[in-house]
């Protein structure tokens, strides 16, 4: 047993506590070039991570000794405070600072001349010190990386982004070691591969998981309505557990309905019960006073969405609640995990089904989280935006060796499968733009002298270092009240900004304000304590249900009856099987039927919110072609529902999985989703430059959509690397194409076609569903026309006109 | 034609959905703002390398303008180059195409901001145009009557039931009338901004470019 040295053990004993087993085999095995624990909430986790630089530190060194990076700002800054005061108690020499977007500049600079031992900070942080003609310097000496909540990580760019910044570390500092601290997931094999250099292994250090977590489904008396989201019926409910428990988390899928339930629930809250509100779009002050006031245990409840995810301990939360089916039954164990916040009490949540369908989605994810069957989506290879920025960060800071790069690079996990041509096309966008006309000779970005490739204008190190990082946040727009000195209420998307006219009302931290004016980029509105806002849609990260959920609905689909269901949702699948069928797992029910003077078609594709969005997209075009006319469609995560003039008699040749591809390819591609996909791809690979907020487009007529780009290289440059990226891109994401192969791949040829005298049971709850798509095309210019006229008639410039022309 | 006819001081012209500006009585064909060379010049400051195309794309378009009218004469009213520079460092395949292009026609740079002295030769070069009742020059003047300007790249906004539309846009009213930039690269400038705000009367109507050419009220504050 490896024993601690004396100011840690002592620090230790003075408190009588005992380290954890895994924080011992943490400090057993900290020799080992790359390690990942996997540990529940609240096990001592980050502790575990440390120990062994602790433990180390108690020699005095000076210079960079480890490194900890975390996916969140406010996390470095809590690790900060929380690591410092055992420092001092234990009376060891170690300076502990963070660094990150809102560390002040002197201070940066000061920790690039004499780094800390200890340095918390952010992928994008550590991408910006390795821009830095000093990086070698800072980090010469760098023994340690610890990687915190690196299961988030690796499901995005960010985290492909880390591997590459860790395969430049371990070139600076060839004896450092990887430390990855995981939630629980369901392959940490993967993870580990993501971490180590490779093709060196890593081991894995597996925490006791502790009880059993206990969750159920909340009994609410009312069963959820047919459709929507929310959960508002539940409302009595939550309150009644809100009443019987410390504090209570209530987990929203959106930060738009996290805001209606939170306004329906203070009209509610007749005990007045003090319950705030918390989610990404809050202003960051209002959010901090939430944070403060639940770490001071003076709050009930809080109502948030996935800002409350990661993080450290938020107080005493003994019960979570999920409103609206968890979509994804990691993300829901994860979630469960905030409750009892402390080691070997078992966590209690209740699931709160938004919708009838949901109540199945909601059994299906209970069964799969007490089977510890976790879903996890495998990410394809390290993405090539995200290589191509990484090439430009380290040109900023000296000249690149191609061989030496390519051969570090595929030392990353993520890019260990890359290939050289794949390698060098990537280098030879950051240099030329990788055109097929050759244009740029003159004016490469990189230019290769001595064997080395370099910035040919060492001024573009400003424009690539501003332009750092893998998160895109939709555009928005700050919202205050009116008046001097008004306060910041927070942000919505600058789309939604622009569907507003004086008078309309929203909802925004809680309160229903009217909309007056947009100045200068910020939504102006007042106080409007009306009870009927429209609904914000502002950043409604909308998740798609993961495959194995799906495969579990349809299972449950698939039992001769329903024990398990609450009786009205077990009569209304019966009644399902007896007007129709019910889907299954190999098969694809189509149905048909006559709605309010519409031919009506449900594809129960069960391939998640995206690719049944594509599917809509790629079948109206499809009937289109065929002469259906159709008008519109509505996608969930289980079916697309279309309507239009025409009654379509035989689905099988809508679903020709040769004819869907070519539509991705071809009319697809012109889509708007796609453009969406390009413009973020394009950001990160350095082609534009990100809007940076106060900048931004103040009516500067120099700066032009990528909308244009897109279409420009579509036309001249159809086999680009960014349009093979997007292409890529497309397979997930938005447009989730992966999924739509899934479901062909799932159903074959199996359609069953079901045509009916009116609208089935289960899609009946569709035509509920918001989120109505027009189909466009040549009605569009008809409905521009109709618009255009209306507006010259009521401006009274129609008769000038008559009279001009 | 693709167009919205009005007139400007007696002179009935056609705001074409390309964005060109059809005097059809003196078979007059008007393109603004094309910037020639935009890619070239950002890569030549050090910034990013954009598809090197639009300057294919834009004289393309061009062409068929000019295929499908067959005018006397073609002004182009300033900024067809993004600077002197791109315009010194167009290949000479681009330089041929132009001089195809003028084949048959008369033609006239007007000098704009980014293009104050001529570029190339061939073709008439003018500060500014006065033809008949009509002045064509780059930047709008305040003040004047019967002018046809470029310069401010104006675009607007048409609200579809949920849908929003932005298009590069015309805007005339009874004094003058301000082309949208025809270049493929560029941006636009809201007519809803002070700067055309201003320069426009009440009662100035916005022509949004496109496959229809739609007439709206100019969006203004």
């Amino acid at each position: 047993m490896q024993p601690l040295p004396p100011p840690i053990a002592n620090w230790f004993a003075a408190r009588g506590w005992q380290i954890h087993p895994h924080q011992q085999a943490m400090l057993e095995q900290a020799r080992d070039p790359s390690l990942l624990l996997i540990a529940p909430t609240g096990g001592g986790k980050t502790l575990a991570g440390f120990l062994p630089t602790l433990a180390e530190l108690a020699t005095p060194r000076t210079g960079l000794h480890t490194l900890y990076i975390s996916p969140l700002k406010a996390l470095a800054a809590d690790i900060r405070r929380n690591l410092t005061r055992p420092v001092e108690e234990m009376g060891l020499p170690i300076r502990i600072e963070d660094r990150t977007g809102d560390t002040s500049y002197t201070q940066r600079r000061r920790q690039r001349a004499d780094p800390p031992q200890i340095l918390l900070t952010t992928p994008e942080s550590l991408a910006l010190l390795l821009s830095y003609e000093d990086a070698p310097r800072i980090f010469a000496g760098l023994s340690r990386v610890i990687v915190d909540e690196i299961h988030a990580l690796a499901e995005s760019k960010r985290g492909d982004q880390l591997m590459l910044c860790l395969s430049r570390l371990q070139t600076l500092a060839p004896g450092l070691r990887r430390v990855g601290l995981s939630a629980t997931v369901e392959d940490p094999e993967a993870i580990a591969r993501f971490l180590a250099p490779h093709p060196h292994p890593c081991a894995i250090v597996q925490a006791n998981p502790g009880p059993e977590p206990n969750i159920a489904m909340l009994d609410t008396g009312t069963p959820p309505p047919w459709a929507g989201g929310g959960g508002r019926y539940a409302i009595p409910a939550i309150l009644d557990q809100v009443r019987t428990h410390r504090t209570t988390l209530i987990f929203h899928n959106t930060r738009a309905q996290a805001e209606l339930f939170f306004h329906d629930l203070w009209l509610q809250n007749h005990d007045d019960l003090p319950i705030a509100i918390h989610h990404g779009s809050l202003a960051r002050e209002q959010r901090e006073r939430v944070e403060a006031a639940m770490v001071a245990g003076q709050l009930r409840a809080i109502v948030c969405t996935g800002s409350l995810d990661l993080g450290i301990d938020w107080g005493d939360v003994d019960l979570v609640v999920q409103v609206g089916a968890p979509k994804n039954v990691k993300r829901l164990v994860q979630r469960i995990g905030r409750a009892n916040h402390r080691y070997n009490a078992p966590s209690k949540a209740l699931l709160v089904p938004a919708n009838r369908f949901e109540v199945v989605e909601c059994l299906a994810a209970l069964q799969a989280a007490r089977a510890n069957d976790l879903d996890g989506e495998p990410r394809g290879p390290g993405p090539r935006d995200v290589l191509t920025q990484h090439i430009l960060i380290l040109a900023c800071a000296g000249p690149l060796d191609a061989d030496a790069l390519y051969a570090e690079v595929t030392t990353a996990g993520p890019y260990a499968a890359l290939t050289r041509a794949e390698f060098d096309d990537c280098l030879e966008f950051a240099a030329t733009g990788g055109y097929a006309l050759r244009a740029y000779d003159r004016w490469q970005r990189l230019m290769l002298r001595d064997g080395c490739w370099q910035l040919r204008d060492p001024r573009a190190a400003q424009v690539i270092r501003m332009n750092i990082g893998t998160i895109l946040d939709p555009e928005t727009v700050k919202v205050r009240l009116r008046g001097k000195g008004s306060a910041l209420l927070g942000e919505v998307e600058e789309g939604f900004a622009s569907t507003l006219t004086p008078g309309d009302t929203f909802l925004i931290a809680g309160q229903v304000v009217r909309y007056e004016a947009l100045r200068e980029m910020t939504v102006e509105v007042t106080r409007n304590p009306g009870r009927d806002p429209r609904v914000a849609v502002f950043n409604g990260t909308k998740f798609a249900t993961s495959t194995l959920l799906t495969h579990r609905i349809l299972d449950i689909f698939g039992q001769p009856d329903w024990p398990d269901l609450p009786d009205h949702t077990a009569r209304w699948l019966a009644l399902q099987r007896r007007i129709s069928r019910l889907p299954e797992r190999d098969r694809l029910l189509v149905e048909t039927f006559p709605h309010e003077g519409r031919h009506h078609l449900c594809a129960y594709g069960f391939a998640g919110r995206n690719a049944q969005q594509t599917l809509g997209l790629l079948l109206t075009k499809r009937m289109e072609d065929m002469g259906f006319a159709p008008l519109g469609f509505v996608a969930t995560d289980y079916a697309t529902l279309i309507w239009g003039l025409e009654e379509v008699t035989d689905s099988a040749t809508l679903f020709d999985p040769a004819d869907l591809r070519e539509g991705l390819e071809g009319w697809l591609a012109g889509n708007a989703v796609m453009k969406r996909t390009f413009r973020d791809s394009a950001v990160i690979s350095g082609l534009i430059e990100r809007n940076i907020a106060g900048r931004r487009k103040t009516g500067r007529q120099a700066t032009f959509s990528s909308d244009i780009l897109y279409d420009t290289l579509r036309k001249y440059d159809p086999d680009h690397l960014l349009l093979q990226i997007t292409r890529e891109e497309a397979l997930r994401g938005l447009v989730d194409f992966s999924r739509v192969e899934e479901m062909l791949a799932r159903i074959g040829s199996r359609i069953d076609h079901v045509t009916l005298p009116r609208v089935s049971p289960l899609a009946a709850p569709m035509l509920l569903e918001p989120g109505r798509v027009p189909v466009e095309g040549a009605a569009r210019e008809r409905l521009m026309a109709e618009a255009a006229a209306a507006l010259m008639q009521a401006a009274g410039l129609d008769e000038l006109e008559a009279e001009g022309a | 034609m693709n167009g919205h006819r009005f007139a400007l001081s007696g002179a009935v012209l056609t705001a074409l959905g390309t964005g060109a500006l059809w005097w059809g009585a003196r078979r007059m064909l008007v393109v603004s703002d094309l910037h020639l060379g935009k890619s070239e010049r950002l890569a030549r400051r050090g910034g990013t390398l954009l598809p090197p195309y639009e300057v294919r794309d834009t004289l393309t378009r061009l062409q068929a303008d000019i295929a499908a009218l067959d005018p006397a004469l073609v002004v182009c009213l300033g900024d067809t180059f993004d600077d002197a520079m791109a315009a010194a460092a167009l290949p000479a395949e681009v330089l041929d195409w132009l001089s195809y292009l003028r084949q048959g026609r008369d033609w006239i740079w007007i000098a704009g901001n980014h293009d104050p002295v001529p570029a190339l030769a061939g073709g008439i070069h003018l500060p500014e145009l006065h033809e008949g009742p009509v002045v064509l020059r780059h930047i709008a003047q305040a003040g004047t009557v019967g002018e046809i300007s470029g310069h401010w790249h104006p675009k607007a906004r048409l609200s579809l039931r949920g849908q929003r539309i932005s298009r590069p846009c015309f805007l005339y009213d009874a004094d003058r009338v301000i082309l949208p930039a025809y270049g493929t690269y560029t941006g636009g400038l809201w007519s809803d901004g002070p700067e055309l705000s201003g320069l426009m009367r009440r009662d100035a109507c916005a022509v949004l470019t496109g496959p229809v050419a739609h007439v709206i009220p100019m969006p203004r504050r």
